[in-house]
C-alpha cells in the first residue's frame, strides 16, 4: 500500500500571536513551529496502517523553507520519504489553493490512501483533504475515527455530531481527513531520529507544480483583508490580585452579585 | 440572480443549524442587494419543504430522489451542482455542519471556486462581502473577501440568530436532479451511538472543567480537590479525553455533551468553538487562564488571568471556607 500523509507546519500552540504590521497576517519573527496536531494524528494512522499492510508512508508538506523541520521530524518518527513543496512567497494561500498543490505533488505518487488531519490549527478551514480528494477524483470521508483496510475498499468510522457515528465503506485510493486523538502518538526514537538524515527529501517548488501560479499567494481567491484581535461582545470582569485574593473576590461575587454559590 | 441557502436534513429531521444560515443568507441578499432563496434535499421531503415555506424566501427549491435518502458526499455534490447550474446564484450559504464540511468543499472545488468555512459574521465593503472568520481556534479574526462568483460560504452554529417562521406560504418549487447509483462510491451504513453514557453531565448543577493548560494528567488531582469543594461533576475539553486523562463520557463541547450548570468553571481552557457551543447555555461561566487573549473570556462572565495551579487551590480553600 502506498500511503501519502499531507502535513501542515503552524505556530506553535502555546505562541503569543501579535499580527503583522499590514495586518495582514502574524507577526512570524520570533514565532516557534509544530506539526498542525491533526496532522500528526493522521501521521500516527499511516504508519499504522503502514505496520498493518506494508507498503510505504510519503509526508508531504506545502510551505516555506522552515517546514523542512516537520517533515524531518515525521520521517524521525517512520515515514519513508517525504515530497516538501516550497512556497517562496509570504502569504497565506486558501484551501482551494494548497489543494491544487498537493494534488499535483500526490497525482504522479497514485498513492491508495491519502491522509491529512480535519483541519489546520491556524486557518481551520477544515477543507484541504475534501478538495483534494475533488481534484484527484479519489473517494473521501472526514473526520475519521477508525481506518479498515478490506483489500481494495476501506471501512472507516466518521463521527457526527451530538455523539454519533456512522461506518462508510469507500474503494480505494481514497482521501482520509482523521479525527485528533484516535490513536497514542509515538515518539521519534533516537535510531529514528538518525536514519531520518538519510532518507529521501523532494524538494519541488510550488510555481513548478502549478501552471496557473504566476505568484503563489495570487492564487487565492479568498484573501484576508486584515486579521485581527477579535472585539469582546460581552462584560466579563476580569479579577485581579494573588490567588487568596481572587479567590475570595470570586466566591463573593458568585454568591452575592451571581447568586448561583 | 439571489443567494442559496442549502437547508440540512438527515431522516426527515431538519439540523437545527439551516434557519441560521436561512438568517445569514438573509444578511448576505441584503449586502448584495438580491432576493434569498433556499433548497432542501432529500427524498420523500414533502412535509419539510411545507415546513420550510412557513419562512419567507423568493422560493424554496425541494429536488427529491431515491438517491438522496442517505448522505453521502458523491449524490449531494452532483445534485447540487445541477441546482447551481440551473438557479446560478451569486452565494450559496451553508451551515457549518459536519455533513456540509463532508461535501461543501468538494462543491465548490467542483466549480474551481474557494470555499469560506466557519464565517461568523457578515461586513459589507464597496457592496462587496467582507466574511468574517476565526483563526487559531478563535484567537485572532480575519476579514476575507472572495473573488469571482458563485460565493460558497458556510456559517458557524450559534453566530447568526434564527427568524421564526411566519406562515409566509413561500413558492414551492420542485427540482429534478438527475442521479445514476454508480456515480455514489459511499456506502454508508446507519448510524449508531456508542454504549449509554453513564454520566449525565446536563443534569449537573456545577461543573468543574479542565483543559489543555492542566499540562499533565498527574496534575488533575488539583482541579478534582475543587469539583469536591464545590460538589460539582468534573468535566474536560477534548485533548483531555483524546489523551484519555479523564473518560470520553466527561467531555463537553460538539462532539461531546451539552451542559446547561448554574455555574462552568473552565479551567485551562482556551474556549474553542467547538467546546463553547458544549456549554455557552451555563448561567454563569467563571474561566481561568493564563492567557489574556483566550477566547473563553469572551464567553466568561468572571474572568482570571493567572496560573491556574495558583489559583485553584486558594479558591478551593475559599469555598471549603465558606461552607463551614
Amino acid at each position: 500500500m502506498k500511503i501519502i500523509v499531507s502535513v501542515k507546519q503552524v505556530a506553535a500552540r502555546d505562541s503569543a500571536l501579535r499580527v503583522n504590521g499590514a495586518a495582514t497576517w502574524l507577526d512570524e519573527s520570533d514565532l516557534s513551529y509544530e506539526m498542525n496536531e491533526p496532522d500528526a494524528y493522521a501521521l500516527e494512522e499511516a504508519l499504522q496502517l503502514k505496520e498493518k499492510l506494508g507498503g510505504e508512508v510519503i509526508v508531504m508538506c506545502a510551505g516555506p523553507a522552515r517546514a523542512s523541520q516537520t517533515i524531518r521530524e515525521a520521517l524521525a518518527k517512520g515515514a519513508d520519504r517525504a515530497i516538501h513543496i516550497e512556497i517562496a512567497e509570504e502569504g497565506v494561500l486558501d484551501a482551494l489553493a494548497t489543494a491544487r498543490l498537493l494534488a499535483a505533488a500526490a497525482e504522479p505518487e497514485a498513492p491508495d490512501f491519502v491522509l491529512t488531519g480535519l483541519q489546520s490549527d491556524d486557518l481551520g478551514y477544515g477543507q484541504t483533504g475534501v478538495v483534494l480528494a475533488e481534484l484527484l477524483g479519489y473517494s473521501h470521508a472526514t473526520i475519521v475515527m477508525e481506518v479498515e483496510p478490506q483489500g481494495t475498499m476501506v471501512r472507516v468510522k466518521r463521527e457526527l455530531e451530538d455523539g454519533w457515528f456512522q461506518n462508510v465503506v469507500l474503494p480505494l485510493p481514497v482521501v482520509l481527513t482523521i479525527q485528533s486523538g484516535i490513536k497514542k502518538l509515538r515518539y521519534a526514537t533516537l535510531m529514528g531520529i538518525k536514519k531520518a538524515k538519510t532518507k529521501e527529501v523532494k524538494t519541488v517548488a510550488a510555481r513548478e507544480l502549478s501552471a496557473d501560479l504566476t505568484s503563489d499567494a495570487a492564487a487565492s481567491q479568498a484573501a484576508m483583508e486584515r486579521v485581527y484581535l477579535p472585539s469582546r461582545s460581552k462584560q466579563t470582569q476580569i479579577l485581579s490580585g494573588d490567588a487568596k485574593q481572587v479567590a475570595h473576590q470570586l466566591v463573593e461575587k458568585l454568591r452575592f452579585e451571581a447568586r448561583v454559590l | 440572480m439571489s443567494v442559496l441557502v442549502v437547508l440540512e436534513q438527515r431522516g426527515g429531521k431538519w439540523n437545527r443549524a439551516s434557519f441560521e444560515a436561512l438568517a445569514a443568507g438573509e444578511r448576505i441578499g441584503q449586502a448584495l442587494g438580491v432576493p434569498v432563496a433556499a433548497v432542501v434535499l432529500g427524498s420523500a421531503i414533502e412535509p419539510l419543504a411545507t415546513e420550510a415555506a412557513g419562512y419567507k424566501v423568493e422560493k424554496i427549491f425541494v429536488a427529491d430522489h431515491a438517491l438522496l435518502a442517505d448522505y453521502t458526499a458523491d449524490g449531494l455534490t452532483a445534485a447540487l451542482e445541477q441546482i447551481i447550474q440551473g438557479v446560478r446564484p451569486e452565494a450559496v450559504v451553508f451551515p457549518h455542519t459536519y455533513q456540509v464540511r463532508d461535501y461543501g468543499p468538494k462543491l465548490a472545488t467542483r466549480f474551481g471556486k474557494a470555499f469560506v468555512s466557519d464565517v461568523v459574521d457578515v461586513k459589507t465593503d464597496n457592496g462587496g462581502l467582507l466574511l468574517v472568520r476565526q483563526l487559531f481556534q478563535g484567537k485572532l479574526s480575519a476579514d476575507v473577501k472572495i473573488t469571482g462568483q458563485p460565493q460558497f460560504i458556510s456559517v458557524q452554529a450559534g453566530a447568526f440568530r434564527a427568524g421564526q417562521p411566519t406562515a409566509a406560504g413561500s413558492p414551492i418549487e420542485p427540482f429534478v436532479v438527475t442521479l445514476a447509483p454508480e456515480q455514489i462510491r459511499g456506502k454508508p451504513e446507519a448510524p449508531f451511538r456508542e454504549a449509554q453514557r453513564s454520566v449525565d453531565l446536563s443534569a449537573a448543577e456545577v461543573i468543574v472543567s479542565v483543559g489543555r493548560g492542566i499540562k499533565e494528567k498527574e496534575n488533575l488531582p488539583v482541579v478534582e480537590d475543587l469539583a469536591n469543594a464545590l460538589g460539582a461533576e468534573l468535566a474536560a475539553s477534548r485533548p483531555i479525553c483524546d489523551n484519555g486523562w479523564l473518560p470520553m463520557e466527561r467531555q463537553v463541547g460538539s462532539s461531546g455533551q451539552t451542559v446547561a450548570p448554574k455555574i462552568y468553571f473552565a479551567i485551562g481552557i482556551s474556549g474553542a468553538i467547538q467546546h463553547l457551543v458544549g456549554m455557552k447555555g451555563a448561567k454563569t461561566i467563571v474561566a481561568i487562564n493564563k492567557d489574556e487573549n483566550a477566547p473563553i473570556f469572551e464567553s466568561a462572565d468572571y474572568g482570571v488571568v493567572g496560573d491556574l495551579f495558583e489559583i485553584v487551590p486558594a479558591l478551593a480553600e475559599e469555598i471549603r471556607k465558606t461552607k463551614a
